[in-house]
């Protein structure tokens, strides 16, 4: 294993469950406990948990924390009441995305930022020049990486209702989709998610560093009490990518824009002014030349993976393969690839070049899965 | 603990073979189809292809990864096994028979000799 990767704060309670950990975005992380297919179906029917503790968080606050976010991030920021969360993403000028997050309203004035482990440089870097440039008075606005002393645990699946209850006993109010609860416990803050990965009902819950390993165990327990399993990052990706949602670094870069991706849904282009907005504007009346397009293999085919050709059925070359996998619940390959506006409407057929043969696949809707 | 079978011969990059055999079938050992975990796929070579030992001549694809299997032996492949284009996890719970991946003429019919023997290919996963 390489020398530098870093390691989570749960990195010996990994090993004491037998994971195998690979390197992921700078980090030793487990890809797997048991198997990525048992725990990916945990997840579906029953619960899992996921040690998320590579993922960076930035606490924005002050009179002018609400300004400088609607300033450097897509979604509108003023519309989010204090207890909630959305999904957003951080730009660059030429309206490239630098990262997808979620930004919390834990007060009035006081934001909190969940951002992609590979990104927390980047960002930081986006965020404290964004700053200094003062949009709105910097004295306003203060900004703190809480990265590496934060730790964090996804509970995902139907049964985290019953995890949480035995976490934090009955009468303790459940994060709702959306909310975030922030606690300040004699150990540091914690703060309780109404958000996930999967498109499972579940919780995210981050903590200080130092008490990680004693809420892992507790956690690990409730859930296999449950039923559940501890799952990896294999099980994380073919969750998330069943939903058609995007991974930073596979199908968001700085290449592509958020309209290009389908998330104009998070992008207020309207909003008085963001970083990225006039790219956006005119892009948006040039017309889009590429989006991102789910698609499904149709006949027996190996897994589509990233970098395949994308081949429309008359064989002309469209584009790559951004994510793809077999799709544990669906049992055939699901992917993502920016392809041309021709070639986007679901039944849609293409071909996937897979080691010199070509194999059929047809454009599909994302999600590729709905949860019950 | 993983399977090691004494009658096999073993390449180190975890192919199994017959020895002894004008027709020797080929796989990959209870130690590798444990580290791929749940396989999915395995694209299987053209029948009367000839390989040089250490060609890629299979890929074994789990939903994480795809990986080449490798000729241990020169030869020509005579015979796939057509039974894991339906059911690639075969390989997973019967590696060693049912999960066999597919058969090899060798060009020199001493050649699995020189491969690992049991008792190596169980220091080599040690």
């Amino acid at each position: 294993m390489t020398e530098n990767l870093q390691r989570s704060p749960l990195h010996q309670d990994h090993l004491t469950l037998g994971a195998r950990l690979v390197p992921f975005a700078g980090w030793e992380m487990p890809v797997q406990y048991s198997g990525l297919m048992a725990e990916h179906h945990a997840v579906r029917q029953t619960v899992g948990v996921f040690d998320i503790s590579h993922m960076g968080q930035v606490i924005v606050s002050g009179p002018g924390a609400a300004a400088f976010l609607n300033h450097a991030l897509t979604n509108d920021i003023s519309r989010l009441a204090p207890g909630h969360g959305h999904y957003t993403l951080l730009l660059n000028d030429h309206g490239g995305v630098i990262d997808d997050l979620i930004a919390y309203r834990t007060g009035e004035s006081e934001f909190f930022l969940v951002i992609n482990a590979a990104r927390i440089t980047e960002d930081w870097a986006q965020l404290t020049t964004l700053h200094a440039a003062a949009p709105v008075d910097a004295a306003l606005v203060e900004l703190a990486n809480l990265s590496p002393a934060c730790a964090g645990l996804a509970i995902q699946g139907p049964k985290s209702r019953a995890v949480f209850a035995t976490l934090f006993g009955p009468d303790a109010t459940y994060p709702e989709k959306n909310t975030v609860i922030s606690c300040d416990t004699p150990e540091g803050l914690m703060w309780l998610c109404g958000t996930g990965y999967t498109g499972e009902d579940g919780f995210e819950f981050f903590m200080p560093a130092p008490t990680a390993s004693d809420w892992f165990q507790r956690t690990v327990t409730a859930v296999q009490a449950e039923g559940g399993l501890p799952c990896g990052l294999g099980a994380r990706d073919t969750l998330r990518l069943e939903m058609g949602y995007p991974l930073n670094g596979n199908d968001l870069s700085p290449d592509h824009t958020p309209l290009q991706a389908g998330l104009g849904f998070f992008v207020a282009l309207n909003k008085e002014h963001f970083i990225g907005q006039n790219a956006l504007l005119q892009e948006k009346t040039a017309g889009l030349t590429r989006k991102l397009t789910g698609f499904r293999m149709t006949g027996t085919a190996p897994p589509p993976r990233p970098h395949y050709p994308v081949l429309s059925a008359e064989g002309q070359p469209l584009g790559e393969i951004c994510s793809g996998t077999l799709s544990p619940t669906l049992q055939y390959g699901i992917g993502m690839a920016y392809l041309p506006p021709t070639h986007t409407t679901p039944g849609t057929p293409l071909q996937i070049e897979i080691r010199g043969k070509t194999y059929p696949a047809e454009v599909t809707k994302k999600p590729f899965h709905r949860p019950q | 603990m993983t399977t090691v079978l004494n009658h096999l011969r073993y390449r180190p990059s975890h192919e199994w073979i017959e020895p002894g055999k004008p027709i020797a079938a080929v796989g990959i050992t209870d130690h590798a189809q444990a580290e791929l975990t749940d396989i999915v796929f395995v694209d299987l070579p053209a029948i009367g292809r000839q390989v040089k030992a250490g060609d890629p001549v299979a890929v074994v694809e789990s939903v994480k990864a795809a990986s080449d299997i490798y000729a241990p032996v020169s030869g020509e492949i005579v015979g796939v096994n057509e039974a894991l284009n339906g059911n690639p996890g075969l390989i997973n719970t019967d590696p060693f028979t049912e999960g066999w991946i597919f058969q090899i003429a060798p060009s020199n019919p001493t050649e699995p000799d020189t491969l690992l023997d049991a008792e190596a290919y169980r220091a080599h996963i040690a």
